[in-house]
């Protein structure tokens, strides 16, 4: 019993990177409908910016964290104002090409500026200690990692909510042109979404930093965060916090009874099962336009 | 009388299709004009050109709103110039809430008591609407999302108002109630460009019309005059001109107008 709940706890753990990186994905398939293949490596090249302001410069690592956040936003603005938009009336397959070659490209220039050896991000915290709640030990770094990715989560729920360029963001992301009639910019409501995403992305890229950096680090992550989405249906932000534990939680069970070796591809045999059971995925929601 | 909004002369493609052939309108301030046409003739094509909701369009002519050169134009600015637009098949956000979509119509404003007024305002044109602010619009029926539209056009306090087809799949009754309406929103000041397929109400509402046939004006005038012409009467009210022997609708059209 104890052994379900510590796999559980570590599921949920390591879900919740998981459901930054399916945030991030399901943030710009809303407003720009593509699958963004680049979300790991919008994570990666600010992750690898934070390591040389610790490693080479000698900053502490608040100020490292947050000159990453701050040039992640930058760089997801940057890549959709200069790549994604000057695609004149493109279709899905050419955006997912597009996202790709970006991913390629972006992969490329971490690996030749830094290097592929594996090494890990000094931080306070290690992944080696824990605490223990009610029986379970659960590491520090993973409390803090389901710590940060609630209150980030419970942070954009109040910005779509409440704040009136989150809701102009909901609404270009319902209907571009009406937004488009209703003043809003929606040329730059989209770009803030890719910075808001490579943000949320960046965010889960940290805090596997401390356990490993390398150029492929993001991938599991990516794929993870992508089939969550998907399960929840890639147009709901719940539904993909959702479908990331639930991945999270069902890869960890598969991986300590069935097979640890196995143990990457339970998230794929979950997105066909939810798949089969509810094509449009757990949360979509559809609307029968009135006429 | 100056014209508020004055087209001249605009021709519009849809890629290879020529859709607008030249058209010219002014809209007075203060009056209602009406855009009348069957299917197809082009007349949401004028809004959305007006709006510069179609890149790179129109392709000739110039539009000119309040002095302004508004052809080519970003969406974005023209609707801080004053000009508001439901458009055809209302449209409104259907996973925002109601008062949500009222705030995007006041996106473009920031005095926050006024907006306040304002959406006391659309709730005593619409009383219906008050009674489901925080419901999701797509849940509201399709005549209460008309009304929405139009509520949510008349937050950014536009001095000129278009309406795309306000009686699109409303009831009878319904139609009736949108269009005392929009007469109430004319005489409290604003200018309204209309277009509409229902050619009574239209013309019964409007001081000016214009009939739209190909993506050419056709006819136009003072609308309690073409409620009298023959041909309005026959091609868009079913006006019955010849009685057949044995008792059927028989329909003639006695001109062509192309």
């Amino acid at each position: 019993m104890i052994d379900l709940m510590q796999m559980i706890i570590s599921g949920i753990a390591v879900g919740s990177s998981y459901a930054l990186m399916g945030l991030g994905m399901v943030l710009i398939y809303k407003s720009s409908a593509v699958p963004n293949f680049v979300q790991g490596e919008m994570a990666l090249l600010p992750v690898f910016i934070a390591y040389m302001i610790i490693d080479t410069y000698g900053y502490p690592v608040h100020v490292a964290f947050a000159g990453a956040l701050a040039f992640a936003v930058l760089l997801g603005c940057f890549l959709e104002f200069a790549i994604v938009r000057r695609a004149k009336e493109p279709n899905v397959i050419g955006l997912i090409i597009i996202t790709i070659g970006m991913e390629m490209a972006l992969l490329g220039l971490v690996s030749w500026k830094f290097g592929a050896d594996q090494r890990t991000m000094p931080f306070p915290i290690s992944s080696y200690d824990s605490v223990m709640v009610g029986g379970l030990y659960i590491s520090t770094l993973d409390l803090l990692t389901l710590t940060v990715a609630l209150v980030l989560m419970t942070g954009l729920f109040l910005f779509f909510r409440f704040t009136k360029f989150g809701v102009a963001m909901k609404a270009t992301q319902q209907n571009e042109a009406v937004a488009r009639l209703m003043g809003i910019r929606t040329r730059r409501v989209k770009m803030m979404t890719w910075g808001i995403s490579a943000m949320v992305g960046t965010v889960a890229g940290l805090l596997i930093a401390p356990t490993i950096i390398e150029p492929y680090m993001m991938w599991d992550p990516l794929l993870k965060g992508f089939a969550g989405a998907v399960v929840g249906g890639m147009t709901s932000l719940p539904g993909a916090v959702f479908g990331a534990y639930i991945v999270g939680i069902i890869e960890h069970l598969f991986g300590g009874y069935v097979s640890i070796e196995f143990k990457s591809v339970v998230a794929f045999a979950v997105i066909v099962i939810v798949l089969c059971v509810k094509p449009s995925g757990l949360f979509a929601r559809h609307y029968v336009k009135k006429v | 009388m100056s014209a508020l909004l004055e087209i001249r002369n605009i021709e519009t493609w849809y890629d290879l299709v020529y859709a607008i052939r030249g058209v010219s309108l002014s809209v007075e301030e203060g009056t209602i004009t009406a855009i009348l046409g069957n299917n197809g003739a082009g007349k949401t094509t004028i809004l959305r050109t007006v709006m510069g909701l179609i890149t790179d369009q129109p392709d000739k002519g110039e539009i000119e709103f309040n002095g302004h050169r508004i052809d080519g134009m970003d969406t974005e600015k023209i609707v801080r110039l004053g000009i508001s637009c439901v458009p055809e098949g209302r449209e409104v956000f259907e996973e925002l809430t109601v008062r949500e979509n009222l705030m995007m119509g006041a996106y473009i404003r920031k005095d926050k008591k006024e907006i306040q007024k304002d959406v006391e305002r659309v709730f005593a044109y619409f009383p219906v609407l008050s009674d489901r602010v925080n419901q999701w619009a797509g849940f509201l029926s399709g005549g209460e999302q008309q009304m929405l539209a139009i509520g949510r056009a008349l937050m950014s306090r536009p001095r000129l108002l278009l309406l795309d087809e306000p009686s699109l799949g409303l009831s009878p009754l319904l139609v009736g109630e949108i269009f005392d309406i929009i007469g109430r929103i004319n005489r409290e000041g604003v200018t309204i460009l209309l277009v509409e397929q229902n050619a009574k109400k239209a013309l019964d509402v409007s001081d000016n019309a214009l009939i739209l046939e190909n993506g050419r004006f056709v006819l136009k005038g003072k609308s309690r005059d073409l409620m009298k012409d023959d041909n309005v009467k026959e091609f868009y009210m079913g006006v019955r001109s010849q009685a057949s022997v044995k008792g059927y609708q028989r329909w003639k059209r006695k001109k062509v107008w192309r």
